[in-house]
């Protein structure tokens, strides 16, 4: 019925802009939007699309997850299924929202799932449309899919994706950090893994000036705002409640971790080189030390780009102020979404039933830590299998981070990403201490924050 | 002309009209329609309020209005001097040759070309990484500093639109008259004489022709900041230009009336400045 009224007020549309047009007038009257929502009635609490059966379903992924697409043809050679792969939104570039918003605009052509890199697209995705049309997103726990199989994810991953108690999309992989240290250069410097943020610090002092080239992590992308800050207990993102968002980077922990990062900079232990960047395993794969990360460096970073061997590598908690509790950052950790305007709902109820749990892709294929708890377990059995870490209590260190995450980073509808890497980033490669930024850095933010419709407060 | 060839006239321009009509006047006045309402009501100049007073519009101004100084002093300066030189080459196939190269960037769509470009300026994948390093720049990110950035653009720009105006500009010099120039080469007047005092001024009309339409481009700045800024996720800025920002307002805050106030402010200006150069090009006088 949606459908039918979308497509009749697109007529309209175009009809009355013709008219207007030819009349040489600026006055249109059909474009008023009505507001009609979603049924929230009915089975699945959204208003599905005509189904046509054994339809043909689109999904867009990341350069990361085609192995998903991939396996999912495999085990489902019957279900017709093509791919498209874009950026996953990546660094908060919000291409997931702008091309959705199009489509919203022109009443067709979405896709029917779509993975994204990012936490916060819930927020958007849930919203009617500017039209009134229903959210891209599905609600998943409303009848659409099992409750014994949501219940099957991690407790918590599924928060951000939820808004009043309605779950909007599926977590791929959790992405809590821990702090990775390279066993082998320890010994042989003699040096301690760090537990707190001075430690991290005075470590890399120690470094630079005994071993200088050997390094303790890169400030090279936007995502080490969540490391650094999140994982400092830095107030820089929250938003205490619905509309409102705060930020004081004037903080004790945001200053206290920028003096650290700024010290760190200036002795080279810190990089500015992205993790992803061309040269970055030539650079440093012999010469990376230690260095905070979410656990899917392990497969994105370790076993991908700098291609470290096993028994090398080891996993200790989260680092935390001293005298303080530990508290993990979240780095992202992908989200599934499935369309509320998919003709297929049956393929795409088991596409994201297969992604998110089974072992062919989670498993066998995924670089992160899965955020469905039986095939996290295989995943950490894996990875014990194969030695690949020095400690054996990592999977006690992974599963401990991911209950440690703290609450004091908050998503809202844009990415914390783009000020970071507006400011910051060309900032420090320009120079400049991140301490000096810090003022321009937070203006940034709440500017965000204003033009998004947030209150700062 | 006879009936016949003007029938045919108005069956070549036909195509033209029509799709000048449905992809240029017809968006143009719906998006008038959305700048001046909001939810399909009047709302008189409140998107235009809205977005002169969004942070993030003024330095967007100044972004694409020093590009368009850089780009354009740039592109008559050099696009004229390479043309007479061009032109002046007495050896056939080395002018042809000339024109050649000068357009074969030309021929590479927008977006791949500034996709080439991203690799010539990330100093670790350059083929030029020498120079940079030199220039004092070791990463993609110094490279593309909001700083360096109306440089960077005007570099692109000109090595991919310059070529066809050189051509176009070769032809023109070509329609000089030659009893014009061995007249002044009679009178003992050099190359650099000749071009100054007959070519050049001859050339006023090509040279407005070219001002107006390299304005109306830069003015519209879009894709060279938006491949870089989703190449350097978000270093360079993802509202850096005006158009940028339209996009920005259109599909993430999904704004459009605010969207198409944007686009009416830069279609104002636009033609504004085009009007200097028409009036002051001559452009529209019949000899």
């Amino acid at each position: 019925m949606s459908q039918q009224s979308s497509s009749r007020r697109r007529v309209t549309r175009l009809m009355s802009v013709a008219a207007a047009a030819a009349a040489g007038l600026l006055v249109l009257s059909g474009c008023s939007p009505a507001a009609s929502g979603g049924d929230s009635n009915s089975e699945y609490g959204f208003t599905p699309a005509e189904q046509v059966k054994d339809s043909e379903i689109t999904v867009w992924v990341d350069a990361s997850r085609e192995p998903a697409v991939t396996a999912f043809e495999k085990k489902y050679p019957d279900i017709k299924i093509k791919y498209e792969t874009y950026d996953g939104s990546a660094g908060g570039s919000g291409s997931f929202q702008s091309k959705i918003t199009l489509m919203d605009q022109a009443g067709e052509g979405w896709p029917d799932v779509v993975f994204s890199t990012q936490q916060n697209d819930a927020i958007w995705a849930s919203k009617q449309t500017a039209n009134g049309e229903q959210g891209f997103a599905a609600p998943l726990n409303k009848g659409f899919l099992d409750q014994d199989f949501l219940d099957g994810f991690a407790k918590g991953s599924l928060d951000y994706a939820t808004i009043d108690g309605t779950t909007y999309a599926l977590r791929n992989d959790l992405a809590q950090t821990v702090f990775y240290y390279n066993q082998a250069l320890l010994d042989q410097f003699g040096y301690d893994v760090p537990t707190t943020w001075e430690e991290y610090g005075e470590l890399g002092d120690k470094l630079a000036a005994e071993h200088p080239g050997y390094i303790l992590g890169s400030m090279g992308d936007s995502f080490m705002t969540y490391v650094y800050y999140g994982g400092s207990e830095s107030p820089v993102f929250q938003s205490p409640e619905s509309g409102v968002f705060h930020s004081d980077t004037a903080d004790k922990n945001s200053e206290g971790i920028s003096k650290i990062i700024d010290g760190m900079l200036a002795n080279g232990t810190l990089v500015q080189d992205s993790f992803f960047s061309a040269d970055f395993a030539a650079k440093y794969a012999d010469k990376l030390v230690g260095v905070p990360g979410p656990v899917w460096y392990t497969g994105a970073i370790f076993q991908g780009g700098l291609k470290t061997p096993a028994g090398q590598i080891g996993v200790a908690p989260a680092l935390k102020w001293d005298g303080g509790e530990v508290a993990a950052g979240n780095v992202g950790g992908g989200e599934w979404y499935a369309s509320s305007h998919s003709k297929n709902l049956d393929a795409v109820k088991t596409f994201l039933e297969f992604v998110t749990s089974a072992d062919e892709f989670q498993v066998d294929a995924s670089s992160g830590y899965p955020a469905y708890t039986t095939a996290a377990s295989k995943w950490l059995d894996k990875q014990a299998e194969a030695k690949y870490f020095v400690n054996d209590d990592f999977t006690t260190v992974m599963t401990d981070a991911a209950t440690q995450i703290w609450d004091g980073w908050n998503v809202t509808s844009w990415s914390p990403e783009t000020a970071w890497a507006k400011i910051v980033i060309p900032g420090i490669a320009a120079g400049k201490t991140v301490e000096s930024l810090l003022p321009e850095w937070q203006k940034e933010l709440e500017n965000e924050a204003t033009v998004n419709g947030y209150t700062v407060k | 002309m006879n009936a016949g060839q003007s029938r045919y006239g108005y069956v070549f321009v036909s195509g033209y009209t029509l799709l000048l009509l449905a992809f240029g006047l017809l968006p143009t006045l719906y998006a008038i329609y959305l700048a001046f309402t909001r939810n399909g009501a009047f709302v008189g100049f409140d998107n235009f309020v809205r977005v002169f007073g969004d942070y993030r519009f003024l330095p967007a101004v100044a972004h694409v209005a020093l590009y368009v100084v850089y780009w354009l002093v740039s592109l008559i300066i050099f696009v004229v001097i390479l043309a007479l030189i061009v032109h002046a080459v007495r050896v056939r196939w080395l002018g042809n040759a000339a024109r050649f190269l000068f357009y074969i960037p030309g021929a590479i769509a927008g977006a791949s070309s500034v996709l080439l470009w991203l690799f010539v300026l990330d100093p670790s994948v350059s083929p030029v990484s020498a120079l940079l390093k030199s220039m004092g720049y070791d990463s993609l990110v110094s490279v593309v500093a909001v700083g360096n950035l109306p440089v960077v653009f005007t570099v692109i720009a000109f090595w991919a639109g310059a070529g066809g105006w050189i051509v176009i500009m070769y032809g023109a010099l070509n329609n000089i008259s030659g009893d014009i120039m061995e007249a002044a080469r009679i009178d003992g007047a050099g190359p650099v004489q000749t071009a100054w005092h007959i070519q050049l001024p001859m050339l006023t009309k090509w040279i407005s022709y070219m001002g107006i339409m390299s304005l109306a481009a830069g003015t519209q700045l879009f894709v060279e900041p938006k491949i870089l800024a989703q190449a350097t996720k978000n270093v360079v800025p993802e509202d850096y230009s005006l158009n940028q920002l339209a996009y920005l307002y259109a599909f993430r805050q999904n704004d459009f009336s605010g969207s198409a106030a944007i686009s009416i402010v830069l279609l104002v200006v636009a033609l504004g400045l085009s009007t200097i150069f028409i009036f002051r090009g001559r452009l529209f006088d019949s000899e």
